[in-house]
This record gives structure tokens, sequence and C-alpha cells, in this order.
């Protein structure tokens, strides 16, 4: 602002004319919008402050609100006309003041704020009470220390008791935000009492309390089915609410509490028809809302799909939708087809792929493939469309168009390779990688019927360098494919392009897979033949499922931004705030098991029997372990013991790291699939292969220790941030004999660290390390170095809470750190710790039952024998077994590394995946501590 | 909760800037003018993440309104705030234009202030904010006016405020409704569905208790069960089933729930009562029969017989069927008995328009369509035959049964209120194939 202006705008503050004092004043808020800085009229402008009109006082309230920060000292100044105005006769200024005064965010006028607030919290007016509860909110932003010690938080509890359901609301909004940022108090102290005070209010107040109230609520647990009843049928009229807000969180609530709902109660089906209208009415909303209603309904509708099953018409799209809706609806319009309505479908679908809008159009081609995928019956006609699609040469259309006919091959093998001949034609229009990339996989599949496959595949490797990395993998192994079927022929190309991906290339997943592929070649064509053409798994029918725990928690989140950026808060806030984890209540008969919310989490996660979920691209490494790599024991004769020992040799020597091991198993897994998809095969093959390939099958071994015994995968134990730029993350396992931790060390700063050193606090087993921590070189920035570090439990002991901690204290040249973590228990299990039989019988007589501890062991879908092959990998023997009925039940026993004996009895009943854990020792707090074994490792 | 509100015009130059919560700052109005308003492509969603801020934007006509948040707000109360502010602010000075705001900049920060609390939605009925928002500036207030106001803007009732008087006692009731439907070429409904609105302006006098009755099929057949047997068979043909419907938040919802009556103290003036959707025996007021001959390969015959299917008494209006052409038409003849037809080229249609039509009357077109032979493999596609027309009538069937007003204070009763009900039928989206 020219100095001029701010002089003459000076000038017209001090006038003694009160019109041209607020004109003044106008021009002042109006340059602040345009935000140019007037902060130096702050005395001028606060002077105008005390003043009876009520539009001029607003004026230079806003006026403080911006520059006060900037200006505590002369913000001060304004502090006696805020508490003159908290006593005003007239509630509107009463309120006035005490709402701008929560917004200056100086800590002196904080101070004097207490008091003013205390009376204006038990104003005689509600006006000025509900707006004294949001300035509670607003003062815990600020200082939240300072609201605790003035007992503000106890008054606004008291509020949710208000006989004025706005007071109520606006109470309800501000506890929610505060509780938000203490996870863990009781702040919202939920009970039934203050529910029904709620469900009181809800009926009263404006539309957007409704809202607070409702979105309060959905963070209840009912204690029971029938409370949960009680709730939705107080909530449904919410359904009818013109205020769409109003009707996606009452729906929240509604989704949310049906989970405990049994299934066979009548209710149930009552609200499920209850919820699909007004879902329906949300799309006749204005169209943000739309956007809003159907990213939620795509939550919905995986989640419940029988609400909306009828109701495909109303997702059709329409001419006049805005792109972002016409998008979603056809995202929803796929999860819903079924046989009975696809041919509609399809007729809508092809419709949509001779839009204008490239996105659009590429996502109905998709559409027309997941069709044929989903539904069997349709998938001739959606074959014929997409090659009607092709003849148009519209570019993407092709590509998209080949790119899910590829999947259509994976699931009808040998139904439609007639239309290889016209996808060959357009072979040269395509330059997008997805789309190279399932050409080639097509070309390699089919390379017998293609009678110049080897040409195709050649005019691809000229510029193989050029390519993107999944088109160079795809290639690779389509010319070994083809030189496996055609080997006369084509001997020259498939050394070509083993050569280029092994001694050109700097891409190591692209340098792996073509040395595998070599060796395999030159050591036993006949296994080679027998692994790169197995026959590959099936393809998911469902694609873009969100996987089922991140669903569940999406549904708590119903109506929120969560739910339309399909991700968790966490994802996209920042600090702690209201990022804790929600979680769908367990159904009834199911919550006693809700012991570590770890165990809950994971019941309420398969309580539906989600889908298969196809991983999408980043996800692939982290589901690889935990998808159960080794093949289910009963059908594959166990490995070798020589050879996992081997293997275990091997990844001692530094391949140990769990990055290594995920490469491998990865590597593995893609040789033997070889598809696009990147599904993992079974390892089926693995057996048959000659012992030439011993060694190579050794290093995919790493996937027979998972069967071993569990090693849980690394976490972050210390953080970067509390650690001056050192990130320790590691995981603890036993490997012959010896405990080790595993650490991976990371330097995130900008200097090198050296000189590192290790210390474990006294613990409750006596851990230590056995030998100075080994990090040889300094770590310099942005490397990561991995550490096998081998314990002894000969040091210092004392108990721990929870038993099974490990404080530990870590130095390098910058400082030292500590922090603590904690290992399974299953480390401690000792090699010898198989008991005679009949000792067992007598020691298990002899401790007494109050001993005993019972456990149920969910979801466990092993038999007792592969139970017990897989529980023996991390020392825990089966001593006997005993089958009544259909009832197995192992008798086994432990031995930890102190000397204490455990012995357990595992009942499981064929059919059942829950199983029963009986554990009996003279130390019973190690009990529990011996179930989360079980679990882990049967789980795993 | 809402971290900011910002108004630009279409150049991207803020207008209203307002900032609720610290952890928005002055890049935040950058970040959405660079990465939104400025961006090179049409809008992808209306909900734009920029680093860690998310944006909820709605445009009325040049104008940008955008919410900023930092949080894990709940976006469709956004939304809908962001739609109410626009009704706010239209009700105050009409059209949102630039010209608007600026004029009016100080009010909107006043409203600004008082319908959003730190981020949160505040009681945003124009009638209660009207009563102590004013362009004029406050004027002097008593006591009991003061309390009365804040009574208001926190009571049960926020919409309306206390103390209106008219001198005549009015209401205005208006039933829209849009008839959608897709059908056959043999006059098969595929898929029929009429979406209504209950309009009312209330001018009444006091805080009026109201209650409003209509032909729904499931209080008729309640009614029924009590009643006499033969009444309920009578009254049972005339109701109507009701898939969903939504109010204006003055209805009580759980007394709908419980008891399926619609009662309501009205706010004063124009609003929308409620919503709904049919999709049983709705009254199709035109049928549309479609004749399709190809004459060898280049020219085609089509006639096209529409029957309107309503009281003779009653008359529809603003009629037009829209019969696509294909694309390589060289030239159209038409003959229609009533009305005006006409074959425009750019929109490859024939476009048939008659002002006004009887009920149970029929009337025709043919064309004869001359098609330039091409060597395109492709069957025309024969996109749908569409109809555009009013009725003065219902589709649904549905009949306001009363809407009774009881105003116990005041000493006027339901026989004073003058009530005029209107009812008008539209052509959504109303098509035939062929």
């Amino acid at each position: 602002v020219k100095k001029r202006e701010i002089f003459e705008l000076k000038a017209e503050l001090n006038s003694d004319k009160k019109e041209k004092k607020k004109e003044a004043v106008k021009k002042v808020i109006a340059s602040m919008t345009v935000g140019k800085d007037v902060s130096a009229l702050f005395p001028d402008v606060v002077n105008c402050m005390q003043t009876d009109n009520l539009e001029l006082k607003k004026l230079v309230y806003l006026y403080l609100m911006n520059y006060a920060k900037s200006q505590p000292d002369m913000a001060i100044m304004a502090v006696n006309t805020f508490v003159k105005d908290c006593e005003d006769p007239n509630p509107l200024i009463r309120a006035l003041a005490v709402r701008t005064m929560g917004c200056i965010r100086v800590d002196k006028i904080t101070e004097y704020l207490c008091e003013p607030l205390r009376k204006c919290l038990k104003d005689e007016d509600p006006y000025v009470r509900k707006t004294a509860a949001v300035c509670v909110a607003k003062l815990h932003d600020i200082n939240a220390q300072l609201v605790e010690d003035q007992g503000f938080l106890d008054t606004l509890k008291d509020l949710i008791s208000d006989s004025n359901p706005m007071v109520v609301a606006n109470a309800v909004a501000a506890l929610s935000e505060i509780a938000e940022s203490h996870p863990n108090s009781n702040l919202l102290d939920l009970n039934p009492q203050t529910i029904n005070k709620l469900l009181t209010a809800l009926n009263e107040c404006t539309e957007w309390g409704q809202i607070f109230i409702l979105d309060c609520l959905a963070n209840y647990t009912p204690r029971d089915d029938r409370e949960s009843q009680s709730i939705c049928e107080r909530v449904t009229p919410r359904l009818s609410h013109a205020n769409s807000a109003v009707v996606l969180s009452a729906v929240k609530v509604l989704m949310k509490f049906m989970e405990m709902l049994p299934k066979d109660l009548d209710y149930y089906g009552t609200l499920l028809k209850k919820l699909a209208p007004p879902l329906v009415t949300l799309l006749s909303a204005e169209p943000e809302l739309q956007y809003v209603a159907l990213r939620n309904i795509n939550l919905i509708v995986q989640k419940r799909p029988e609400i909306l099953k009828h109701e495909m018409k109303v997702f059709f799209v329409k001419y006049n939708d805005p792109i972002y809706v016409k998008l979603e609806k056809l995202d929803i319009m796929i999860r819903l087809a079924s046989q009975a309505n696809i041919a509609q479908v399809l007729a809508e679908l092809k419709e949509y792929a001779t839009e204008v809008d490239v996105d659009f159009v590429r996502k109905a081609v998709r559409a027309i493939g997941r069709c044929a995928i989903k539904v069997e019956q349709s998938a001739e006609r959606c074959v014929s469309t997409l090659l009607d699609l092709i003849q148009t040469k519209v570019n993407y259309v092709v590509q998209e168009a080949i790119v899910v006919i590829k999947d259509i091959f994976r699931k009808y093998p040998n139904k439609y390779e007639s239309v290889i001949a016209t996808l060959c034609e357009n072979l040269d229009s395509l330059d997008e990688p997805e789309a190279r990339a399932a050409m080639i996989w097509i070309v390699g599949e089919y390379a017998e019927r293609i009678d110049n496959a080897d040409e195709l595949l050649e005019s691809f490797l000229e510029g193989f360098h050029d390519e993107s990395t999944q088109v160079q993998l795809q290639l690779l192994t389509a010319i070994v494919k083809l030189f496996l079927k055609k080997p006369t022929e084509t001997q020259e190309l498939v050394q070509q392009v083993l050569s280029l991906a092994t001694q050109d290339s700097d891409n190591p997943d692209l340098r792996d897979r073509g040395y595998i592929y070599w060796r395999l070649l030159s050591t036993d064509p006949v296994a080679a033949k027998e692994v790169v053409l197995a026959e590959k798994p099936l393809i998911s029918e469902e694609t873009d499922l969100i996987e089922p725990t991140l669903l569940d928690e999406l549904i708590c989140h119903i109506g929120t931004l969560a739910s339309v950026y399909h991700k968790p808060p966490s994802a996209f806030v920042e600090g702690g705030r209201g990022v804790q984890h929600k979680r769908l209540p367990a159904r009834a008969g199911s919550g006693e098991s809700a012991e570590s919310p770890d165990v809950g989490q994971a019941v309420s996660a398969v309580s539906d029997a989600p889908p298969a979920v196809i991983p999408s691209q980043g996800d692939l490494l982290g589901d690889l372990l935990n998808l159960d790599l080794a093949p289910p024991t009963s059908n594959v004769p166990p490995v070798p013991s020589s050879m996992q020992m081997g293997a275990m040799d091997l990844l001692g020597g530094g391949l140990d790291s769990l990055v290594g091991l995920q490469c491998s198993s990865l590597m593995v897994s893609s040789v033997l699939g070889g598809a696009p998809v990147g599904m993992p095969a079974g390892l089926g093959a693995a057996p048959a292969v000659g012992g030439g390939l011993g060694d190579l099958f050794d290093l995919g071994g790493g996937v027979g220790v998972t069967a071993g015994s569990y090693i849980p995968p690394k976490t972050v134990w210390l953080p970067a941030m509390k650690a001056k730029g050192l990130e320790i993350s590691g995981t603890f396992a036993r490997r012959s004999g010896v405990i080790h931790m595993d650490l991976s060390f990371t330097n995130k700063a900008m200097s090198v660290m050296t000189d590192f050193a290790i210390q474990f606090n006294k613990n409750s087993f006596g851990l230590a390390p056995a030998g100075p921590l080994q990090v040889l070189t300094p770590l310099s920035p942005n490397q990561t170095v991995d550490v096998s570090l081998p314990l002894s439990t000969t040091g210092p002991v004392m108990k721990m809470e929870p038993l099974n901690n490990l404080q530990v204290a870590v130095k390098n040249n910058i400082d030292v750190f500590y922090f603590s973590c904690q290992y399974p228990i299953s480390l401690l299990f000792v090699e010898d710790g198989k008991m005679d039989r009949q000792v067992f019988l007598a020691t298990w007589k002899d401790i007494p039952s109050e001993n005993e501890a019972q456990f149920q062991i969910k979801d466990c879908h092993l038999n007792s024998d592969a139970a017990s092959n897989k529980l023996q990998g991390s020392n825990i023997f089966t001593v006997a077994k005993r089958t009544v009925d259909t009832q197995d039940m192992l008798y086994q026993s432990v031995k930890l590394t102190n000397g204490i004996w455990m012995l357990a009895e595992l009942r499981i009943q064929t059919g059942n995946p829950n199983s029963t854990l009986s554990v009996k020792c003279r130390a019973p707090e190690v009990s529990q501590y011996v179930y989360q074994c079980y679990e882990l490792i049967l789980r795993n | 909760m809402i971290g900011g509100l910002f108004i630009y015009n279409h150049k991207g130059e803020v207008l209203i800037s307002r900032v609720y919560r610290d952890d928005i700052g002055r890049n935040a109005v950058d970040a959405f003018r660079v990465n939104v308003i400025h961006a090179r492509q049409q809008v992808r969603s209306p909900v734009t993440n920029i680093a860690r801020t998310s944006f909820f934007h709605v445009k009325r006509s040049n104008i940008w309104l955008a919410a900023v948040t930092k949080q894990n707000v709940n976006a469709a109360m956004v939304f809908e705030f962001l739609y109410k502010m626009c009704d706010v602010m239209a009700a105050y000075f009409g059209k949102i234009s630039e010209e608007n705001i600026k004029n009016n900049f100080v009010l909107i920060y006043e409203l600004l202030d008082e319908i959003l609390d730190f981020g949160y939605p505040q009681n945003s009925e124009t009638g209660a904010l009207k009563t102590f928002i004013t362009q004029q500036g406050i004027k002097g207030q008593t006591k009991e006016e003061q309390s009365q106001i804040t009574s208001q803007v926190t009571g049960q009732i926020g919409w309306r405020r206390e103390g209106i008087k008219y001198r005549r006692n009015e209401l205005f009731l208006d039933v829209l409704e849009s008839v959608n439907l897709l059908m056959s070429p043999q006059g098969q409904v595929l898929s029929a569905h009429v979406s209504g609105r209950v309009v009312m302006k209330s001018y009444l006098s006091g805080m009026p208790e109201c209650k409003f009755g209509m032909n729904d099929k499931i209080v008729i057949d309640k009614q029924g069960k009590g009643g006499a047997g033969d009444d309920a068979g009578k009254s049972g043909k005339q109701s109507i089933a009701i898939d969903d419907c939504t109010f204006h938040q003055c209805v009580r919802l759980s007394k709908f729930d419980s008891e399926r009556s619609i009662s309501f103290i009205p706010p004063d003036g124009e609003y929308e009562l409620m919503r709904y959707r049919t999709t049983k025996d709705i009254i199709l007021p035109f049928r549309v029969i479609p004749l399709v001959r190809e004459v060898g390969r280049t020219k085609l015959e089509v006639k096209v017989v529409i029957k309107s299917n309503f009281k003779p008494s009653l008359l529809a209006q603003k009629i037009e069927v829209r019969i696509p052409t294909p694309l390589n038409t060289s030239g159209v003849q038409v003959i229609c008995m009533k009305g005006k037809a006409k074959y425009k080229a750019s929109e490859n249609a024939i476009v048939w328009k008659i002002k006004r039509m009887a009920g149970m009357k029929e009337s025709q077109i043919s064309a004869e369509i001359e098609l330039l032979p091409t060597n395109d493999k492709k069957k025309w596609a024969r996109p749908p035959i569409s109809m555009n027309f009013e009725v003065p009538f219902a589709p649904s069937g549905l009949k306001v049964r009363y809407l009774k007003v009881f105003e116990s204070k005041l000493n006027y009763s339901d026989h004073d209120v003058i009530k005029w009900v209107r009812y008008i039928g539209r052509s959504g989206i109303y098509e035939t194939r062929c």
C-alpha cells in the first residue's frame, strides 16, 4: 500500500464523523481482503472499537482477528473493550465479543479470556452459550493446558444436557474436536444416558447441529445389539432430510451399527431396505454433492452389495453430468453388474465408448472387459463389442481394448484366440507401455499360433532400452516363452534378449529375471518349460477393491473427506489430530475377543469373508509377504531341512534383510507366473526342478523360512524425527538356535554417521547383545545398512511391563537415542523343548488348575498337522495328538531360555476356523504372550 | 472443520477471504487460484488436495466459492454449506455476481462471521438472519427484541421469525413433476420414473402449525383399515406409492417416520417443502409410435405418431418431438398434420413443435430422408426419439388432499386461509427407441 493511501486512511479513521470513520474502516477491510498490508493502521483501527454502532464494531473485530497475531502488544489495547462487551446487556454483543476474542491468538489476550468465557458458558441467553461452547474449542486450539486447568472441559460436558438444542449441538462439536487431539481421554464420555440426550436434541436442532450429533454418535459403540437397534430406529427418520449431509451422516451411523445386528433379525432386513431409497435420492442433488455421494456409495456397494443391487439404472450416465460424476457412476456400474442386468449395462457401456472425454471412454472400454470377466455368459458379447471398438481405430480405444482383452484371455484361456489376428494388425499403433506390454504378453502366450511371433517380438527388441520396465520385463518373458515353444528358430533371439537384459541394463529386476531365465535354460530346459509355461492362477473377478480393513475404516468415515479420497485420514491430515484408526464394531457374539486391538480388528475384518483383492502395483510387495507364499503344507512335501538350513546360511550372509526376502520371492513368483498381472504363482512346480537348480531355489527358499519360524516384518522402532535423522527399523528372528536382532539403520540426515554402538536395559529374560554392533563403514546420507545382531540371554534380569518389552539405547557420533520395542516371546523357545510324554502327563497334572489359561484362536484354517508343523518351526513341539470325533487335540510343550516349561493343549475342530488353546505354566503371567505367539505363527 | 472461505471472480482475484483456522495460511488463497482456477484443463473434481490442504469449490455463474480445510471434515456438509451460503447471499442481494459481491462485501463478512463460527456452520436460515443482519445497519433494539432474536436464532424453529403479520393469510402449493421414460419401439416401458417437488409459498401470520396430506398409499391404506371396507377399496385406487421422499428441515421427521404424517411450521415466503420419487403406475402423458423403413441404401422413410393420453379437457403445451437423423443425411422432406417441423442439419435431427394439444388426440409426422451413399460398414446406431412437453397435472398421480393451518394464538382459522394448488408435469428424459 502506498504511504499516501495509509496516511489518508489514518486521517479518516481519526475523523470525528461517525460515517466517515465507518467508510474508512470499510476501505481498510477491502484492502485487507485483496492481500494488501494495512497493519500499520492498527492503533487507529482499534481506536474505533469503542462504539455503539454494531456494524462498525464488527468491522473492527474483523480487522483485529487478522492482525492481532502480528501486533501482539498493541492487541492488548483491545482487551478492555472485549471484557466490557462480554458484560453488555445485549446478548448479541456479549456473543460477538466472546466469539471474536477466541479468534485472537495472542497469549496475553488468552489469559484475559478465561473469566469472560466462564461467565458466558453459563449465560442466561442460549445464543451466548452456544457461542461460548465453540469458544472453548478455539481456546483449546491455542492453549490446551489452560482449558484443562480452568475446568472448561467439565462445563462443556455439562452443556450436553442444556435445554437448548443448538447449545447441545455446538458443545458436541467442540467436545468431538477436542477429543480428537486426546485419543485416549474419556472426554466424550458416551454412555446410554448421554446418547439418549443426543438423540433427543437430534430431533430439535438445526440441520448443521444434526450433522455434528450424528457424526458424534458414529463414534459410539453400543453395548449390545438391542441398544444398537434402538439407536438405529431413532436415527432412520433422518434419512428423509433434505440436507444430503444429514442423510449421509445418518447412513454412516446405520452402516456402522448394523454390524452389530444379527443377520437373521427381521429388523436387519428392514434396515437394509430403508437404506437404498435415500442413497438413490442423493443422486438428484447438485453435482458436487452427487460426487461426494457416489464416492461413498462406491464404499457402501463394496461393503454391502445387497443394498443397491437392484438400482443399477440410476447409475446410468446422463449426457449433461460433469465428468467427475460420470467417472464415478461408471465405477459403480461395474461393481453392480451381474448376470441379471448385464445386457443393459453393456448397451450403456457401448454408448459411453463413443463419447468425447478420453478418460471416460477409456474407463468405459475397460469396464466392458471387466464385465466379460465378471459375468461369464456375457464374455462373448463383450469380446465382439471390443472388436467393434478396435475397428474404430481410435488410438486410445484400441490400446485400452487390448489391455482388457489380455485379461479376458487370462480368464478364459483357449476360447477367444481367433481375435489375435485382429489384435496383431494394430501392433504398430500402440504407444502406451501398458498396451504394448499386454500385446507382447499375448504374443508370447500364444506364440505357437502366431506364425510370425518371432518377427513381431523382434521388432520390439530394436528399441529395447527405450521401453519402460514393464515392457522390457514382458518382452523378456515373452521371448523365453517363444523359445521354449519354438526352440529351433528363435535361439538367436533369446540370446539377444538375455544379453540385453543382463548386460546392458541398470534395472536390477530386469537383470535378475534375465539371469534366472538364463540359468534355468542352460541348466535344464525341460524344467524351464515346466516353470515358465506353468498353468497360470485364475484372476479375480473384481478389480480395484479396497482392502477390507481399509474399507471398514472408511465406512466409519462416511461423508467425510476420507471417504471422498478413499484414504484413511492419516494419509492427508497433518499431525495427530483425528487420525486414530476407527473400526467397525464386532457383531454380537464375537465381542469378547477384542482384548487387544489388533485381534479385534482382524476379527471384524474377516467377519464378512471379503472377496480376494488384486493388489495394485504399489501394494504388491507388502501383499506378497502376507500371502502365504509357501503352498499349503498338506499338498507339498516339506522342504528338506538341509535345504532350509542352506537358505538360512545364505540369508544370514547379508541377504537376510527383509528387502532381500521380498525381492527373491517376487523374483521367483514372477518367473513362474510370467503374466503381466503379476499374481504370485503357486510354488507347486518348485520340487520338480532338478538338483542342478538347487542353489537357485535355495534362494527362493527364503520363502521357506516364513514357513519355518515366523519372522514379523521389520517395523520402525525409532523414527528419524526423534533421532536427528537416524531411522532404525527392525525385527527379531531365531536362526539355528541363536536369537538375532535384525536391524536396518537409515541415515536420513545430511551428514555422515559413524561410531555406532548398542546397549540394552535390563529386561525380563536377560537379553543382551552377544557381540558389538557391526556397522563397519560410515553411514552416508540416504544410505541404509542392515545389521544382524546376535543376542544372548545371559544379561541382567529385571521384570518388564509388558513382559516382552526391551529398552534399547543406540549411540552414534551425533548423540545417544533411546527406544523400546517388543519381541515375540517365541524368540525364547529353545530347540530342545520337546518333553517326554510321561513327564508331560505328570507335569500337566502337577500344575494347579488356576494356572491354566484359555484362549480362542480365530480364523485359523489349518488342519492339525499343518498347525503342528508350523508351530514346530518355532520350537513349539507336539508331544501327543488325540482325535475325538472331528476334534483334534494337540498336546504341546515349550521351553523358554530361562528353563521355564510351558504346556499347552490346542483343540482344532475340522471345519471350524476357531480353535481353543489352553496353556498351563508355573509362571502364568507368560501365558498370554505364548498365546500371542500362537496367533502370530498360525495366522502367518 | 472449515478452515477458511474464499470467493474469487473469474480471473481468480479474491473478492472475499475469511480465515477461521490457524492452519490455513494466506498462501492457500493463491494455491487454489493457481491450481484450480488457472488450471489448463477442465476441472476433474470438486474436491482438490493441494499440499495436504483440501479445497472444496462450487461455481455460480463466473464466481468461484472455495472452502479450505486441513482436517478430515464432513465433505457433504461443506458442499451443503456452500450452497446455503449462495442461497443466503442471493436472498440478501440477488444474483451472485462480481459487482454484487463487491458492493456488499461488508454484509458478506458479517454473514460469514455469523453463519460460520470456527468453521462450524451455525443457523443459516435467511428468515432468522434478516432479523438482525441488515444492509441498513442495526436499528436500536429493545431488550425484548434482542432476546427474541437470540431465542429465534438458537431455537427449534430457526427458519421462521416471530411476529409475522399478514392482512390476508394466503398460501400457494405447486406440485412440480418431471416424468422420465425410456420405451422400446414396440411400446414396452423399459424404465419410467417421476421426480417431483412440492414448492410452497406461504404468507401466514404468526407461528402457524401446518399439516400436509396427499394420497400417499401407505397413509390411505392405514386409514382404510380403520374405516369401512369398500371405502378403502375405492380410495386405494387413487393412492400412489412413493419410493422415497425428503423434506425441508421444518418437517418433523420422526413424526413422518412413525405416523407418516407431514407436519411443520413453514418458513415465510417460498421454499421447497418436499421432494419425492415414484416409479409405479405413472401416467405417461404421451405415447410415441415410431416407424422407420429403410428403402434401399440411400433412403429412409420415417413415420412418427404421437398420442396424448389424458383427459380431453386438459391441454398440453410446449410439445417438441426430436427425431434423430443419420449423419449422412443429404436432404429431408417433412409433412406434419399439426404444428411445425424442420430438419436441423447441425443437430442431426428433425424437430417437430406443437404449441398446444388436448388430451386423447393423435397427430402424425412423416418424413423422407435422403442419404448419401457411404462405405462405412457400421450401421447407424439409431438414437432414441425424445420429447418435451408440459401438462397441467401430476403424472405420478399425486393429489394434495389437504393442507391444514392451525394458529392457536392469533384469531384466524383454517377456513380463513386462502389456498391455491397447481400441478405442473414436465418431461424429463422422455425417450422412445426406434
